[in-house]
């Protein structure tokens, strides 16, 4: 079947066997390898992508759903060369250690963002919820994401 | 992990869906979440020769008030559920339990009408309506029936819908008056299975007995399963700690529980006899407030 979906602003198509998870889409044919496979079984959140800009886990999806639709993945955080602040996040305060989860992280916290600025401690730890993290213990994640909110909302104070 | 090939129609309206599934009969599967349907269908538990793909049905994504109910669509995620100010108004068991559906990222896509629909005893929705005496509506090509929970349940993962039909709403009851209900999980982790779980429901009638009682448990049987025996104890009573004790027996009297990799048999009777008490505790104080 072919499917035209906007993948970080780009628009991409591909002729796919409808049994084909938009995650093996992402990483196989477009090359978008950030998109990580853990667990394959809707467990790990390791590959979890924003459709129309709500976290999904693109294990348990098929490209042919998205037709039509917009996916934002790791590789599309940053723009103009510079981190995203969730990607400044986890770098300034370590939220990361293997790095595995981290796209996933990344982009939850990002859709947390947009919802909540400011979220509390308990508040990220709820949306991360469904994401595992075999290193960090969650810690570090949860103040990058809490440091991205603080620099968002500053960004916007200025402007 | 892959399926097993299958044909993928995406229809744009009802009467397309309901055409497509009544040319297809018992080969096609109705995708609307998928969040239990995909990972079944790659591990080749589920082999459907054919997913309709309703989500780019228009008209099934809201929740409603009407007619004395609260109508849920076939495209409602769990997530809306959560965040739904009307169900939070106007039915505490359904808003205790949205948020212990899966985890954050599964509740963006998975759905109330579709996990009614898998009948998955370890599910959590359909003990919930259980509990408050939901009706399902099916819609096929030649018209729509309206069937009451307990009899759409059919057993472990297998409902009553005919070939050709498909789940286009789930309706609960609109509670007036002196109403109160929860849900109590215990999960070893986010995204678990209940290793045990109870929906309560109670309804009072103005002088404070109980004019009705819903008590349904998840993953302790091998279908969500009613406490009925539990529930006949309550009705025309004065609610008590001792009245709700008693039923709360009665319930894990009627559980049936398997020891498996979330706990023993005997372990997981106790849970529903504590949440039993507990739930029907809370219920009754959120009547009672109301």
């Amino acid at each position: 079947m072919q499917i035209t979906v906007t993948v970080n602003g780009e628009s991409r198509s591909g002729d796919v066997e409808p049994r084909l998870l938009l995650v093996d889409w992402l990483r196989n044919s477009l090359g978008l390898t950030g998109t990580h496979v853990g667990c394959d079984t809707t467990g790990c959140g390791a590959c979890t992508v924003l459709l129309d800009g709500k976290p999904v886990k693109s294990c348990t999806v098929f490209a042919v759903q998205a037709n039509g639709m917009t996916v934002e993945t790791v590789e599309g955080l940053k723009s103009n060369g510079q981190l995203h602040p969730i990607q400044a996040g986890f770098k300034e305060n370590h939220g990361l250690q293997c790095g595995f989860c981290t796209p996933g992280m990344m982009l939850v916290g990002k859709a947390l963002l947009e919802d909540n600025p400011n979220p509390s401690e308990s508040e990220v730890r709820w949306a991360i919820s469904g994401n595992l993290c075999r290193c960090t213990g969650y810690t570090n994640i949860v103040k990058s994401i809490q440091w991205a909110g603080q620099q968002l909302q500053s960004a916007g104070d200025q402007s | 992990m892959y399926p097993a090939p299958f044909d993928y129609v995406a229809p744009t309206s009802l009467e397309e869906a309901v055409e497509e599934l009544a040319q297809r009969g018992d080969d096609a599967r109705v995708l609307a979440g998928g969040q239990s349907l995909i990972p079944m269908m790659k591990l080749r538990l589920a082999v459907p020769a054919a997913l309709v793909d309703i989500n780019r049905v228009p008209g099934l994504d809201s929740i409603q008030e009407a007619n004395g109910h609260l109508a849920i669509g076939a495209l409602v995620r769990n997530n809306d559920i959560v965040d739904s100010d009307i169900v939070e108004r106007t039915n505490h068991t359904v808003a205790a339990a949205a948020p212990w559906i899966s985890d954050p990222i599964v509740r963006n896509r998975g759905t109330l009408c579709g996990s009614v629909a898998h009948c998955d005893p370890e599910g959590d929705w359909n003990s919930v309506m259980l509990a408050v005496g939901a009706e399902v509506v099916a819609r096929s090509a030649t018209g729509e029936r309206v069937i009451p929970i307990a009899d759409f349940i059919a057993d472990f993962f297998t409902n009553t819908l005919q070939p050709g039909e498909m789940v286009t709403e789930v309706r609960i009851p609109k509670y007036t008056g002196r109403a109160g209900g929860t849900y109590i999980k215990l999960e070893r982790k986010v995204g678990d299975y209940a290793t045990a779980a109870v929906a309560t429901h109670l309804q009072l009638e103005d002088d404070g007995r109980i004019a009705q009682a819903g008590i349904a448990m998840t993953s302790v049987a091998p279908i969500n399963r009613k406490a009925t025996e539990a529930e006949q104890m309550l009705v025309g009573q004065t609610p008590s700690a001792e009245l709700f004790g008693e039923a709360a027996q009665a319930a894990a009297n009627a559980a049936d529980p398997e020891t498996n990799v979330r706990g023993p048999a005997e372990y997981k009777r106790d849970l529903i006899r504590v949440y039993t008490r507990r739930g029907l505790a809370k219920a009754l104080e959120i009547a009672q407030g109301s």
